[in-house]
C-alpha cells in the first residue's frame, strides 16, 4: 500500500476539516462589526455576545484542526514541512500573532464589564478573524501554485514572491468563503434580528464569493487542472450556489452544509492539483518536493496510519457530541449579566 | 548575533514564556475536577464554589499556555528547519500524536466543560475536566517523549540514501529511558505547580476573610492546596535523583556542568552556592557537601564523576566515531570545536531550580503548620508566602528547562546533531529578529493583561453558591450559565 499517498490524502482531509471548521468561527469574529451593530449600544453589545457564544464551546477545538494538519505535515512529510514553514515564515509569523490575539480576545472579551476594554478585545478578534484567513488561503495557494525551490528543493524567494495574484485571490476567497459560512452558521444558530440579517448578508457574501472562487478555479485549473480536479471544481460551484440559493429559502442547515461542502471540495481541488507534487518548484533548474521525495520512512507512515485509523473516529465522534450538546438557538434573551470585576 | 544565535534566544523565549502556563494547566486542571467530583459526592457547597472559582483563575491561565503552544509547533518548521528534516521522521510522530490523541481532548472538552454549567448530566460535567487533564497529561507524554529523544536518542537508524534519521522502533521513542524518568519529574513538578497556586490564592483569601462566613471554605483550599504540593514535591525529589542517576549515564557532560566539575573525581562534592568564573580556573564553593555530586549522580557517596575536561575528549571521540562511520556529510553535523556547554548557566540553573523547588515545600509544610487548629496565620510574612509560593515553582519548572536543554548544548540531537546546524538555511537573522521582537512584545503585553486579570478575579474571591441543577429544568429562554 502507498502510505505516502493515504498521508497525502488525510492531510488534505485536516485542511478541509479545519477550513470547514474554523471557516465558520472566522466568519462570526470578522462579521462581529457588521452584523453586530444593533440599534444602540446596549443593544450592539447583545448582538456581539450572542454571536461570540454561537462559537463559544468550539472554535478552540477547531482550532486543534490546524495543528493537527501541521503535525501530521511533519510526521509524513518532514521535507514538505520544513521547506514550508521556513519559506512562508514572516506570513506565518503574521498568522501566528493574529491567531493568538483572537483566541486571547473569545477567552477574555468577557472577563470584565468595561466597555473600553470590550472594544479593545473586539479588534483582535475581528483583525485575527480577517487576517487569518486570509493568509491560509494565500499559503495554501502558494503551495498548490508553486514557489521557487532551488535544486536541494530550498525556498530560494522572499515575502514578495509569495504575494503574488493568483495567491492574493486565494486568499480573498479563503476569506469570502468564511464570511458566507460564518453568516450561514449564525443564520442557523440565533433568533430574532440576527438571524434575519445573517441570512440577508450571507446571500450578498455568498454571491460576491462566487465571483472570486470561479475567477481563482478557472484560472488555476486552466494553468494546472487535471480531471480530477475539474470535477472538485464543478462541486465547489454547485454547492456554493445551492448554499446561496438554501440561503435565500430559508433552509439554514442545508446552506451551512452547503458552504462546508463548498470549502471540502475546495481543497479537494487544492489537493488533486498538487499530486504528485506536495509543492512544486516554479524554477527551470529546480527540484519540486514530491510525494515520493518528501515524506518519511514507511515505518513511520504505517504507525501513523494505525493512530490516525483508531483515533480520528473517537474525535470526531466527540467533537459531533460537542455540536449536539450545544445545538440549540441564542438569542439576545440568552444572555446574563456582564461580569463584574474591578 | 547570527540566525542561529537569534533562533535560539527566540526558542528559549518563546518556550520559557509557554512553560510558564503549561505546568498550571496540568496541576490546576486536576484539582479543579477534584472539587468538582467533590461537589458532586458530598453536595458541600463550599465545593462548587470552589470549583468554579478555581475553573475561572484556570481558564484564564489556559488560554495563554494554548495560544503560545501553537508557535512551538510551528517554530521546529520555521526556524530550524535542517533539523526537522533530518529528525522528521521520528521526531515528527510524537508531534503528531499529541495533536490527534491529547490537544483536541483538552480543546474540545474544555468547552464543553465551560459552557456545559446546566446543559449536560451532572456526572458527564464533571468527566469532562477530568478528560482535559488527562489531555494535558497525554500531551506533556508525547511532547516529553519526542525532547527526551534530542537528549538519549533511541529507536533510530541513520539511512545513508536520504541521509537522515528514520525511525527504527517507536515503541523504544516512547519508553526511552530518559523519557520514563523525565515524564514523571515534568508531571510531579506540574502538581507541585498547582497545589502551590491553589494553595498561595487560598491562604491569600483566608487570611482576608479571616472573619467572614467564606473562611472555612479557603481554609479547605489552602489546607488541600499545600498537602497537594507536598505530596508532589516528594515525587519530584524521587524522580529527580533518579533522573541525575540516568543523566550521569547518557550525558555526563551535562552532570559535570551542573557543578562546574573539570577533572574526574571520586566522592565528587555539591556545592551550594560558588564565587568565582567557574571557567575552572578558580571558584570559591561555599558550604561544599562531600561526595553528594557522586552519590547524586551514582549513588553511592565516592562513586567516580568524570570532570568536564575529560568529557571533552571523550565526546570528540564519540562525534569523530560517528562521523568516520557515515561519512563527510555527517562529519559536518557532529564535529565542532568544542563540546562544553555554558557551565555558569548549568550550574546556576540547576540550584535554581532545586531551591526553588525546596522552597516551595517548606512553604507548603510551613503554611499546613501555621494553619494547625484552625489557626489563621497572622503576620505579614504570610502575605509573601502567599504571593511567592505559587511563583517559586513555577521559576523552579522554568529553571530545570533551562538547565535540561543548555546542558545539552552544542548539540540539538545528542551525540548526533549540533544546534547551528539545525538552524533553518533559507530563513534570514532579520526574519528571526523580527518575529523575536513581535513575539516578545505580544508575549509582554499579553503577560501584563493575565497578571492583572487573574489578581482581580483572585481579589474577588469566589461567587455566592448558586445551585446548577435549578436551572437545569428552567425554561427555554433562561439565560446561560456561562457566556462570553
Amino acid at each position: 500500500m502507498d502510505y505516502a499517498l493515504i498521508w497525502f490524502g488525510l492531510i488534505g482531509l485536516l485542511w478541509a476539516g479545519y477550513l470547514v471548521l474554523e471557516g465558520f468561527d472566522f466568519g462570526v469574529g470578522a462579521l462581529l462589526p457588521v452584523l453586530g451593530k444593533g440599534t444602540s449600544d446596549a443593544d450592539s453589545e447583545k448582538r456581539r455576545r450572542v454571536m461570540l457564544n454561537t462559537i463559544g464551546p468550539h472554535w478552540d477545538g477547531n482550532e486543534v484542526w490546524l495543528l493537527t494538519a501541521g503535525g501530521a505535515t511533519f510526521a509524513a512529510f518532514p521535507e514538505w514541512y520544513a521547506t514550508m514553514f521556513s519559506a512562508f515564515y514572516l506570513p506565518l509569523l503574521i498568522l501566528l500573532v493574529a491567531l493568538i490575539v483572537r483566541n486571547m480576545g473569545f477567552e477574555y472579551r468577557g472577563k470584565r464589564d468595561d466597555d473600553t476594554w470590550r472594544a479593545r478585545w473586539d479588534m483582535a478578534i475581528i483583525g485575527g478573524s480577517i487576517v487569518a484567513p486570509l493568509l491560509v488561503g494565500v499559503a495554501l495557494t502558494n503551495v498548490v501554485r508553486g514557489v521557487p525551490l532551488d535544486a536541494d528543493s530550498e525556498f530560494v524567494g522572499n515575502l514578495f514572491t509569495l504575494l503574488n495574484p493568483m495567491s492574493l485571490l486565494g486568499g480573498l476567497v479563503v476569506l469570502g468563503l468564511s464570511l458566507t459560512h460564518g453568516a450561514f452558521f449564525l443564520a442557523l444558530k440565533t433568533t430574532g434580528d440576527i438571524r434575519r440579517d445573517a441570512r440577508t448578508l450571507g446571500t450578498t457574501l455568498g454571491l460576491v464569493t462566487a465571483g472570486l472562487a470561479v475567477v481563482l478555479l478557472l484560472w488555476l485549473g486552466l494553468t494546472q487542472g487535471t480531471l480530477w480536479s475539474w470535477i472538485t471544481t464543478a462541486i465547489v460551484a454547485v454547492s456554493l450556489l445551492a448554499a446561496i440559493y438554501a440561503n435565500v429559502k430559508e433552509r439554514e442547515g442545508w446552506a451551512f452544509i452547503g458552504t462546508a461542502v463548498t470549502f471540502a471540495s475546495a481543497v479537494a481541488t487544492y489537493f488533486l492539483t498538487l499530486y504528485p507534487n506536495v509543492m512544486p518548484t516554479t524554477l527551470a533548474d529546480g527540484t519540486s518536493l514530491t510525494l515520493e521525495n518528501a515524506s518519511s520512512s514507511e515505518m513511520t507512515l504505517k504507525i501513523m496510519t494505525v493512530a490516525a485509523l483508531v483515533f480520528t473516529p473517537i474525535v470526531l465522534l466527540y467533537t459531533a457530541w460537542t455540536y449536539w450538546t450545544f445545538r440549540k438557538r441564542l438569542g439576545t434573551q440568552h444572555m446574563p449579566a456582564p461580569v463584574s470585576v474591578k | 548575533m547570527d540566525a542561529v544565535d537569534v533562533a535560539r534566544w527566540q526558542f528559549a523565549i518563546t518556550t520559557v514564556y509557554h512553560f510558564l502556563f503549561v505546568p498550571i494547566t496540568i496541576g490546576m486542571s486536576l484539582i479543579v475536577a477534584i472539587f468538582h467530583t467533590q461537589w458532586l459526592r458530598t453536595r458541600n457547597p463550599e465545593y462548587l464554589r470552589l470549583t468554579k472559582f478555581y475553573g475561572k483563575l484556570f481558564i484564564i491561565n489556559f488560554a495563554l499556555g494554548l495560544v503560545t503552544g501553537i508557535v512551538q509547533e510551528f517554530q521546529f518548521g520555521m526556524n530550524w528547519s535542517d533539523y526537522s528534516r533530518f529528525v522528521g521522521d521520528i521526531f515528527g510522530a510524537p508531534l503528531a500524536f499529541e495533536a490527534l490523541l491529547a490537544f483536541f481532548l483538552e480543546s474540545t472538552f474544555i468547552g464543553i466543560w465551560v459552557f456545559g454549567w446546566g446543559r449536560i448530566p451532572e456526572k458527564l460535567h464533571a468527566a469532562c475536566m477530568w478528560l482535559v487533564h488527562i489531555g494535558t497529561v497525554l500531551s506533556a507524554y508525547f511532547i516529553l517523549a519526542a525532547n527526551s529523544f534530542m537528549q538519549n536518542p533511541v529507536g533510530y537508524r541513520f539511512n545513508p540514501e536520504t541521509g537522515r534519521a528514520e525511525m527504527a522502533d517507536f515503541m523504544a521513542v516512547l519508553t526511552n529511558k530518559v523519557q520514563l524518568v523525565t515524564f514523571p519529574h515534568v508531571i510531579f513538578s506540574a502538581y507541585m505547580v498547582g497545589g502551590a497556586v491553589v494553595m498561595g490564592v487560598g491562604l491569600w483569601l483566608m487570611r482576608k476573610h479571616a472573619t467572614t462566613d467564606d473562611e472555612p471554605m479557603y481554609r479547605k483550599a489552602t489546607r488541600f492546596g499545600a498537602i497537594f504540593a507536598l505530596v508532589a514535591s516528594l515525587g519530584v525529589i524521587v524522580t529527580g535523583d533518579i533522573q541525575g542517576k540516568i543523566m550521569t549515564e547518557v550525558q555526563p557532560m551535562k552532570m559535570a556542568a551542573a557543578e562546574g566539575l573539570y577533572e574526574t573525581t571520586t566522592n565528587a562534592p555539591f556545592s551550594v552556592l560558588s564565587i568565582g568564573s567557574l571557567d575552572g580556573s578558580e571558584a570559591t564553593r561555599i558550604i561544599e557537601i562531600p561526595g553528594l555530586l557522586s552519590f547524586l549522580g551514582t549513588g553511592t557517596w565516592d562513586g567516580e564523576v568524570e570532570g568536564i575536561n575529560e568529557l571533552r575528549v571523550s565526546e570528540r571521540a564519540m562525534a569523530e566515531k560517528v562521523a568516520e562511520q557515515y561519512g563527510p556529510e555527517v562529519a559536518a553535523l557532529v564535529l565542532v570545536d568544542d563540546y562544553t556547554p555554558m557551565i555558569p548557566l548549568a550550574y546556576w540553573s540547576f540550584r535554581f531550580m532545586m531551591g526553588l523547588g525546596f522552597a516551595t515545600m517548606a512553604a507548603a509544610a510551613a503554611t499546613l503548620w501555621a494553619m494547625r487548629k484552625n489557626r489563621v496565620p497572622h503576620g505579614s510574612v504570610w502575605t509573601w508566602v502567599a504571593i511567592l509560593t505559587p511563583l517559586a515553582p513555577v521559576f523552579a519548572n522554568s529553571w530545570g528547562w533551562i538547565f535540561t536543554e543548555a546542558g545539552r548544548q552544542p548539540w540539538i540531537v545528542y551525540g548526533l546533531m549540533t544546534t547551528s546546524t539545525g538552524v533553518s538555511p533559507s530563513v534570514s537573522a532579520t526574519e528571526v529578529w523580527v518575529s523575536m521582537i513581535a513575539y516578545t512584545l505580544v508575549y509582554a503585553v499579553l503577560a501584563v493583561i493575565e497578571i492583572k486579570l487573574f489578581l482581580t478575579y483572585v481579589r474577588r474571591g469566589a461567587d455566592p453558591f448558586e445551585d446548577p441543577a435549578d436551572h437545569a429544568d428552567a425554561d427555554e429562554d433562561a439565560p446561560l450559565q456561562f457566556a462570553y
